[in-house]
């Protein structure tokens, strides 16, 4: 126990000290909640429902997508694995305490949205805080998964950038951040389902700011719980602890499996 | 606890088609200070982290204080230290946090006087990445030994050191050896090697070429031992054909050096020289192969070790 606060602690702070992380964390999110607020709300004053929930739901994935995978990959490629190995530090804690850590930082900045959303930019509250919490969580596990998913299997930082950016440029197009759902083409809403901001919108929605929501809400609750179990399953599974090792228990493409509770999602809870 | 500390037995590491290790073998004993030299590609990296755990050996038996490496991989980190090359921390981790950090997953109490000893005291809230080469290394290995482990793994250990600092490692190692810690000593410094460790070994194409004290090692070379001599009036300049086993003779700086083959004769020769001709002898320094010297003749390495 003793050890896992030191580290969380250590892990937690360097969230704010790395400039890279301070960005992704904080800087990032809270600036484009900023200019949105200011400009998009001036643009089409229906966005104002949406910002706490989107801007929310954003700084998830930029500071998920974006923050998480690439310490992980320069961490394994410059041998801190193999001396976290050396003194007895397992897997599970190198990879569930960065996500862990990662949800603590943006309690912060969801907190820091939520509370000056209204004052700023006259965005109503929650009508449910405790189906907002709930989803919230999801949604953050949902992508810590994805994002140390994809830490473990990128080669390299460039190729990991690849990755995060598949689905963080598709949420921010499809996701129902800044376009809602119900005006995108019935093809563009399937691939939309695949992704976790598509269910937290969805969610948050029809569970927490009273609004209609396009499908089962709680089948996206449900859909972000699973994809980030089996995210973070995968993840543990296909880990190595240096990139010289060649021995990987299975072939990185079986990251695709991630996608799976999403994928059933789809034909599960279509309409 | 055997004596045995480290067994190695036919030792064996491949990585597809290339051998990295071929069948090698060899003990240290409890608190040896242990030499592992070679040129780079000799297959001390393997054999390294083969006994630390961090890779699977693909033939042969090891054995660290009777932990087997890779299956008993819970008991070997209490059991070693490892300062690895490439110090293999978080760039934003301070020496307090690293040192608090490590020691928590070995369950035992921080040890900030090894960061007090290893000069970082001013450093201690300092991130990794403001450390300079040096006190990144001296953290390291601060973190090797805290946790006061039975066998130390050293990877070049002052390399990027200052000589203060340098010296303060070396009686570090003592300290420890002292202590009954072994040391494994992987360094390219022969002159390092040569004083620290009580054996080495010399791996050289992934084969053991060479094993034993430094001073054996040295002994069993074809290098020359320097003979140097000089006297009141000079009398050896015209002794050179008459002075057995030596292979040349230079003069410089007022002294008649003299490389020879074997010692015994070369001295008794030259001193009865000297009182036949009725000289004083004024000083006499012989000086053997050094294990650098035998080293470079062993792997032919020249510079690239």
């Amino acid at each position: 126990m003793n050890a896992f606060i030191h580290h969380f602690s250590f892990e937690f702070r360097t969230g704010i000290r790395n400039r890279q992380l301070l960005l992704m964390n904080y800087l990032f999110p809270l600036g484009f909640y900023v200019m949105m607020g200011f400009v998009m709300a001036e643009i089409n004053p229906l966005f104002r429902e949406d910002i706490i929930p989107a801007m929310v739901v954003f700084g998830i994935l930029a500071a998920t997508l974006l923050g998480i995978p690439d310490p992980l990959v320069n961490a394994r490629e410059n041998g801190i694995f193999r001396s976290y190995k050396i003194n007895g530090i397992p897997s599970l804690s190198i990879l569930i305490i960065p996500a862990l850590t990662t949800m603590l930082h943006l309690v912060i900045m969801a907190g820091i949205i939520t509370a000056t959303a209204p004052l700023l930019f006259d965005a109503p509250l929650p009508v449910n805080w405790l189906n907002f919490i709930v989803i919230f969580v999801c949604m953050a596990a949902a992508c810590a998964g994805l994002s140390v998913l994809i830490g473990v299997i990128s080669p390299s930082s460039r190729v990991t950038v690849l990755w995060s950016q598949l689905i963080f440029v598709p949420s921010m197009i499809l996701g129902g951040l800044m376009l809602p759902y119900s005006m995108l083409p019935a093809a563009a809403q399937k691939l939309a389902q695949l992704l976790p901001a598509t269910q937290a919108m969805n969610a948050f929605n029809g569970l927490a700011m009273g609004k209609e929501a396009a499908f089962s809400p709680w089948g996206s609750v449900a859909m972000l719980g699973a994809g980030g179990l089996v995210a973070f399953g995968l993840a543990v599974f296909l880990f190595s602890w240096d990139s010289r090792n060649a021995r990987r228990r299975g072939h990185p493409l079986l990251a695709l499996l991630a996608l799976l509770p999403y994928a059933l999602g789809i034909v599960l809870l279509a309409r | 606890m055997t004596d045995r500390v480290i067994e190695v037995r036919d030792f064996r590491k491949v990585y597809g088609e290339f051998v990295a290790v071929d069948g090698i073998s060899f003990e240290v004993r409890q608190g040896e200070i242990f030499g592992l030299l070679g040129p780079n590609g000799a297959g001390k990296t393997s054999t390294l982290e083969c006994l630390e755990g961090l890779r699977a050996p693909d033939g042969g038996a090891l054995r660290v204080n009777g932990v087997d490496p890779t299956r008993e991989a819970r008991q070997l980190r209490d059991v070693i230290g490892v300062q690895l090359q490439s110090s293999g921390l978080p760039e934003s981790i301070t020496p307090d946090e690293a040192m608090k950090f490590f020691c928590a997953y070995h369950k035992v109490a921080p040890r900030f006087d090894l960061l007090d000893r290893m000069g970082l005291a001013e450093k201690r809230r300092a991130q990794f990445y403001e450390l300079s080469t040096g006190q990144q290394r001296r953290l390291a290995l601060a973190l090797a030994v805290a946790h006061r482990p039975q066998v130390v793994f050293l990877d070049e250990p002052t390399a990027g050191l200052d000589v203060a600092t340098r010296v303060e490692l070396h009686a570090l190692m003592r300290e420890l050896q002292a202590a009954g810690t072994t040391i494994i000593l992987a360094t390219h410094d022969m002159a390092e090697a040569e004083e620290m460790s009580d054996r080495v070994a010399i791996l050289l194409g992934g084969r053991l070429v060479s094993l034993g004290t430094p001073m054996e090692i040295t002994a069993t070379g074809a290098g020359l031992t320097r003979i140097a001599v000089r006297t009141e009036r000079g009398c050896l300049n015209a002794a050179d054909g008459n002075i057995p086993a030596v292979s040349h003779h230079i003069f410089k700086e007022g002294y008649d050096i003299y490389f020879s083959t074997d010692i015994g004769p070369t001295v008794s020769a030259l001193i009865a020289h000297i009182q036949k001709r009725g000289d004083t002898l004024i000083d006499l320094r012989v000086e053997r192969p050094s294990l650098e010297d035998r080293f470079i003749e062993i792997t032919g390495a020249g510079g690239h070790s």
